[in-house]
């Protein structure tokens, strides 16, 4: 009965009934959208109809599963975007050695010394982060014949994983506020106040085991969500940026920790250097692999961290208050035509996120460091950011990309120890990897990936302030 | 018309200029070959003046300085075309503080000002009023005679009958044939649609009832301040449909934000079955059992990031069958989804598919089917068939009737004469931010075009 | 016959006009009477009946104006306190920024007579001159850095890679002045340092449509790391080799140098005080009078309309934020050149976002950016004034000022700012 309504005549398109002046943003942003999505369709109606027009549609799961395989999907981006960052890594890492910089002066002379010195600087390099990260394969062999002890096959394990958790509930911080429509860069502020109410329960509160424990991960995420709710009703209520308000609140944070710890009651007895109490027993995470090992770090918060991100999962994708946070990320402007309160999403919005970023820095202290120092959080808070973003802003992504990253950084001591390469490598490894995932055009450019609807971080999510 | 201005590329077939092919890769090549474009939606910068917006992109330069504006001699250009065709605009006033019919003249002043000898109208009537379209008419006609050609592209059959010489009918991207203007509009509009179009509604006696919507005296401000609602009384009753007529722009915006709760009423009352409704939160007022269609869908109707499912519940989330105030109930929105997409007739792959994937019209459905999921008191409906194809407009508009016949009061919004001819049963007619008359379909279309720029019986123009 | 009901109109409403009481301005003008009055007690009450005094000169020798502090304290507040409620009453829009302006000063003012007359070192003179001095030069970085903002937001694309810009230019600056022992060579790698990172944004932002916001983050992360990596490989085993630049010598102008206030603030001056002024200026007439800055401020508010009159967007914006990256690398040698003569990682800590504040808080104007960026500095020059006289607040919360001064611009003082249109859409061509 209805006309076909793929390909709409334009002339019957929306006409400019409107006050151009207001709507010049929303025609802009309108037209942008609809060049892309006409692209977008383009690209599928070419896909659908087959680019290859000599060769037949392949039949098997197996040629599916390839043809899938190298396009622009998820995945595979996300792969090629590492290699390609240790690409860039290994070229770094050659042109910092002063060595191997010594063979390339004669390059043209001798060349394979260069290439050898290059590659055995490489090599050994991404042997030792692997070695740091995952497994020791000598420790692994030596541990079946009996000369090696077992802690020391999962002592890389254990140190990624824990690593990982409070790099999972930071992306979480990040990636749930950007869901809403947020960029919360104060992740690190907030796992710091979430540190020093971990802290202060932790040795200021005797309560019995357990008990002081879950008290100490209640006071941090109240604490963490506290300080994410002033920015966010900061722009509720004023319409100050989040990406402002929330980096100075990083600082305030981080100076704030600097005086606390050298106060009285606070800074540890006996000590002039800045560092607090440690915390009583009570309040710590419970290491997982105390049997096998005294060097095994692994505690109760990398299971904490799966446990949240199945409970951020449910949260988004079956309450009410997620299908709120989504709708006003996606458009606040239809949330609030249906009726939504905008400026009270944002402020909730901005305190969960708060509360997981003090959860992560409740993780560092309980779990790993003890005691609170200037620098306990260290960059969790910052390198969340960057998992929140390679997890592509999902839960699940996101515990994926914490475990990527946890690894990077656990091999990246080990890469340090090694091959005497600088740990700050793991951190432009990272911000390359996201780099390259947050444009998987430009990936797919270079490695002549089909083109899919890529779940990249591009104009889909593309706002201004 | 975007390949001819070198906006797109073309994919197939040739261009030629006066017998000549030529490849038209940018707007610079397309007026360098003579082809000016008005567009349909304004390409003007509105924190920029008329004589800014008219220079950018040639503008003139003091000689030596490198590229120091000559703002004199760009005003001078513009009062010099601006005389010349007959298209009075300030030079120096900023286009966001002008009226919409005032920037087209700005938009035809852009191109003349370059050397076009092809001149192409998108649309150009839509902002108008019926004597502001007389008006371009004219000014084109005027042009017709200084030897310029003009392409007028519109959907508006009467227009194309007055002023054109030739008529092309493009239907899905072909051209379906060139008449003369002297063929009916009834034939005129069954090319565009390829079958015979009903070009007025089915409806049934209203049975009118008890008032539901009862607006007194309501004033309420626009962005910036000034009054866009200016002492409004309307009353709407159950069971028919009050249609508000009138050119975008004079405050029908902002009545019905005003009413829906979405800006804040400076004075005057809005009642819904004797309840006040001034300041209560818009999600009350859905709630109360009002529907609301706003008039722009992308950007306040849709969430285009959400699936169609739910999109259908986007005001009805927290509600049983659809959820809780904590849950969501996943399988019941499906369903539920699932039984929408089929009454309301919406083509989409599946309830799971991005609202982004549907064309405007079954994006407009897919907010109707919203909003007459629930019982409704009060259906409110801005510009409901905007930018949607013909056979969804029919679908829609016998939605509509269906609702005012089963007693609910519709109040629609919408600039297209037509179609407030076709459904309403009483008009009310605005200009500037007042009703100026509530008028009886039956009435003649000069008067009604009359009351919408502005003349009243009686009264001096 | 049409039932026509006519209502005559006469432009004239006859409607009463409820105005809300509470306006923005209203409500800033509460808010500095409430302040104001607590100033008045709690900084009264704190302060002694010390001598305070404020001379124009950069030494605190000479001769000044006093007046005790206790006195002071409350006298300033109550001047805050009488410009908020000035505020209250129905005035001329154009006295509201002045009205602040006053309010704001009286606080500090009543604020300072607190500290100085509770200095614990004794030193209760302010010079002023040495804090006109202290702020220009602070504010220097953030001056190159908002500017930088400035020509990529007015042209619409986000740069919050400003941080990021800054630490390249940093590090290069450091490297090349030591390695080729001159500060000129220097300052020219700190641009291409800044340049380099305005590239990866500039290619990332217009051509792959990356969100800005985002890449602008990443890139800051990135120049983090990179410059701390190759300072641990390089720098850190040899100072002497590859972190040892001198600091660019001082030009001052004879007879202005002695103006007091801004005399030594301007003219007892070098290269980046000279080189941020002329770039204010130059951006200011560019954007204004030139054809570059028309076109550059139609694509940043409505690039469909700028593209369909035949100008480049993209290539306009791709030469604005690469021009902006050699600005925001300029402002980067500041840190190894000037404030310091060595580099540290990260040194420097948030400056990049403390620009990027000024851009918003000045309106996305040049000069407005300008006038932020002096505020932001004489934050951090008050913090380091009151450490040096030894003020009765710890150091840590001193260092928080300017972060918290950002925080209340941001939050309080500018109200709905409008950034140009199209800031941080990308540009797709149909």
């Amino acid at each position: 009965m209805s006309e076909g309504h793929d390909a709409q005549p334009e002339y019957l398109a929306s006409s400019p009934d409107k006050e151009p002046a207001e709507r010049t943003e929303v025609a802009e942003e309108a037209a942008t959208q609809a060049r892309l999505d006409a692209r977008n369709r383009a690209q599928a109606t070419d896909q659908a109809a087959g680019t290859e027009p000599a060769a037949a549609q392949p039949s098997t799961f197996a040629a599916r599963f390839l043809r899938a395989l190298w396009s622009a999907n998820t995945v595979t981006v996300t792969v090629l975007a590492i290699a390609l960052a240790m690409v860039l890594g290994a070229i770094l890492i050659i042109v910092s050695d002063a060595n191997v910089r010594r063979t390339y002066s004669y390059f043209f002379t001798r060349p394979s010394d260069a290439l050898t010195a290059s590659w055995n600087k490489v090599a050994d390099a991404y042997a030792n982060l692997f070695k740091g990260a995952i497994v020791d394969p000598e420790a692994l062999a030596g541990a079946f014949n009996g000369t090696v002890r077992w802690e020391r096959v999962f002592y890389p394990i254990s140190e990624t994983l824990s690593y990982t958790a409070p790099l999972a509930f930071t992306g979480l911080a990040f990636a749930v506020a950007f869901r809403g429509g947020l960029f919360n860069i104060g992740v690190q502020g907030q796992a710091i106040m979430g540190a020093i109410a971990a802290g202060l329960v932790g040795f200021l509160l005797p309560l019995p085991v357990g008990v002081h424990l879950l008290v100490a991960l209640l006071a941090a995420a109240l604490a963490g969500g506290l300080y994410g709710y002033v920015p966010g009703i900061l722009k509720a209520r004023t319409g100050a940026h989040e990406v402002i308000t929330t980096i100075m609140l990083n600082y305030v944070a981080l100076f704030f920790l600097s005086w606390l710890i050298v106060q009285e009651g606070i800074q540890a007895a006996g000590r002039t250097d800045a560092i607090s109490e440690a915390v009583h027993p009570s309040a710590e995470l419970p290491r997982l692999l105390a049997p096998v090992g005294q060097s095994l770090r692994v505690h109760l918060g990398i299971v904490l961290a799966v446990l949240v991100v199945w409970g951020v999962a449910w949260l988004l994708g079956r309450s009410t208050f997620g299908f709120e946070l989504r709708a006003v990320g996606l458009n606040p402007e239809a949330s609030r035509t249906a009726g939504m309160n905008v400026a009270r999403t944002y402020a909730m919005v901005m305190a969960v996120a708060g509360a997981l970023a003090g959860l992560g820095g409740a993780t560092i202290l309980l779990g790993t460091a003890f005691a609170l120092t200037g620098a306990v959080v260290g960059s969790a808070g910052f390198d969340g950011l960057l998992v929140g973003l390679l997890g592509r802003a999902k839960p699940w992504g996101v515990l994926l990309a914490a475990l990527l990253f946890g690894a990077l950084r656990a091999g990246g001591n080990q890469l340090q120890v090694g091959s005497g390469i600088s740990l700050e490598l793991v951190s432009v490894l990272q911000a390359l990897i996201v780099v390259f995932v947050a444009a998987p055009a430009l990936v797919a450019a270079i490695f002549r990936l089909r083109p899919a609807q890529a779940g990249g971080l591009e104009t889909g999510m593309a706002k201004g302030w | 018309m975007n390949v001819l201005y070198g906006l797109l590329q073309p994919d197939e077939g040739e261009i030629l200029i006066d017998g000549k092919p030529v490849r038209i890769r940018s707007p610079r090549d397309a007026i360098s070959h003579g082809i000016g474009m008005v567009h349909q939606h304004f390409m003007l910068v509105p924190v920029f003046t008329v004589t800014e917006n008219v220079m950018l992109g040639h503008e003139h330069v003091r000689p030596g300085l490198a590229g120091y504006l000559d703002r004199r001699r760009a005003r001078q250009q513009v009062v010099d075309v601006s005389q010349r065709y007959g298209l009075a605009v300030d030079p120096d006033a900023l286009i966001e503080d002008m009226p919409v019919g005032l920037q087209q003249r700005v938009e035809i002043i852009k191109a003349l000002t370059r050397d076009v000898d092809l001149l192409i109208m998108d649309e150009p009537t839509a902002v108008l009023t019926p004597q502001e379209t007389e008006d371009l008419l004219e000014v084109m006609r005027g042009l017709k005679k200084s030897g310029k050609s003009i392409v007028f592209i519109t959907h508006k059959l009467k227009e194309v009958k007055a002023i054109a010489d030739r008529i092309t009918v493009l239907r899905r991207g072909r051209s379906v044939g060139t008449t003369s203007p002297d063929t009916s509009e009834e034939e005129l509009a069954s090319l565009m649609v390829g079958r015979t179009v009903l070009l007025r509604v089915e409806k049934k006696p209203a049975r009118i009832g008890a008032p539901v919507l009862e607006v007194s005296g309501l004033a309420v401000n626009d962005e910036r301040g000034h009054r866009a609602v200016d002492g409004v009384d309307l009353t709407v009753h159950a069971g028919e449909v009050l249609g508000v007529a009138g050119v975008q722009g004079n405050g029908q915006t902002e009545l019905v934000e005003a009413i829906m709760g979405l800006r804040p009423i400076v004075s005057g009352t809005v009642k819904l079955e004797g309840r006040d409704l001034r300041g209560r939160s818009t999600k009350e007022i859905l709630r109360a059992g009002v529907g609301y269609v706003p008039e722009d869908r992308s950007v306040d109707g849709l969430v285009q990031g959400f699936t169609v499912a739910e999109n259908l519940v986007l005001n009805l989330y927290d509600q049983p069958p659809f959820g809780s105030r904590f849950t969501l109930n996943l399988n019941e929105i499906a369903k539920s989804a699932e039984q929408r997409i089929e009454q309301f007739d919406i083509r989409t792959r599946s309830h799971q598919a991005p609202a982004s994937t549907l064309s405007g019209g079954n994006q407009q459905k897919v907010i109707v089917a919203r909003e007459f999921t629930r019982p409704l008191k009060l259906f409110v409906a801005s510009q409901p068939t905007r930018g949607v194809d013909v056979g969804s407009i029919e679908f829609i508009h016998r939605q509509i009737v269906h609702e005012r016949d089963i007693g609910t009061a519709v109040l629609l919004v919408t600039s297209e004469l037509d179609e407030v001819v076709a459904l309403a049963d009483r008009i009310a007619v605005m200009y500037r931010g007042r009703i100026l008359a509530i008028v009886s379909p039956d009435t003649p279309r000069e008067e009604l075009g009359l009351l919408m720029a502005g003349v009243t019986e009686g009264a001096a123009a | 016959m049409t039932q026509v009901s006519t209502v005559t109109f006469d432009g004239s409403t006859a409607i009463a006009e409820p105005v809300r009481f509470w306006t923005r301005q209203r409500k800033v003008g509460a808010g500095f009477l409430i302040a104001g009055v607590i100033a008045a007690v709690l900084f009264g009450a704190l302060a002694t009946d010390m001598q305070v005094r404020i001379t124009l000169a950069e030494t605190t020798a000479g001769s000044a104006v006093g007046i005790p502090g206790t006195v002071g304290a409350i006298l300033f507040g109550l001047i805050a306190a009488g410009a908020g409620s000035a505020l209250l009453a129905p005035i001329r829009r154009s006295w509201f920024a002045w009205l602040v302006g006053v309010g704001i000063v009286a606080i500090v003012l009543s604020f300072l007579c607190w500290q100085i007359s509770q200095s614990s070192t004794g030193l209760n003179v302010m010079p002023l001159g040495n804090v006109a001095n202290s702020t220009v030069r602070l504010a220097l970085p953030l001056i190159l850095g908002s500017l930088a903002g400035v020509l990529c937001e007015r042209s619409g694309v986000i740069n919050v890679a400003i941080e990021g810009q800054f630490l390249m230019g940093a590090f290069a600056a450091a490297l090349v002045a030591t390695l080729a022992a001159s500060v000129w060579a220097g300052i020219v790698a700190a641009a291409v340092g800044g340049l380099f990172i305005a590239a990866i944004l500039a290619v990332f932002a217009i051509k792959y449509l990356v969100d800005q916001v985002v890449l602008g983050i990443v890139l800051n992360v990135f120049a983090l790391g990179l410059t701390g990596f190759l300072y641990e490989q390089i720098m850190a085993r040899n100072q002497s080799t590859y972190n040892q630049p001198s600091r660019v010598p001082s030009w001052n102008i004879p007879l202005l140098e002695d103006i007091p206030l801004l005399g030594p603030a301007l003219f007892k001056a070098n290269v980046f005080v000279f080189g941020a002024l002329a770039a204010v200026v130059l951006v200011h007439v560019g954007l204004t009078r030139t054809r570059w800055g028309l076109r550059t401020r139609a694509v940043g508010e409505h690039p469909t309309a700028a593209d369909t009159v035949g100008v480049s967007v993209l290539g306009l914006r791709y030469r604005n934020v690469l021009i902006g990256g050699l600005l925001a690398g300029f402002g980067g040698a500041y840190f190894t050149l000037l404030s310091t003569t060595n580099f540290n990682k990260g040194m420097t800590s948030g400056a990049g976002f403390i620009a990027l504040a000024a851009l918003i808080f000045g309106r996305w104007s040049p000069i407005g950016a300008l006038l932020a960026a002096l505020f932001f500095g004489f934050t951090s020059a008050l913090a380091f004034y009151l450490g040096a006289i030894g003020s009765p607040i710890p150091s840590q919360f001193l260092n928080m000022l300017p972060y918290l001064a950002t925080i209340i611009a941001v939050a309080g003082l500018v109200g709905r700012v409008r950034a140009p249109a199209a800031d941080g859409k990308p540009y797709v061509k149909g």
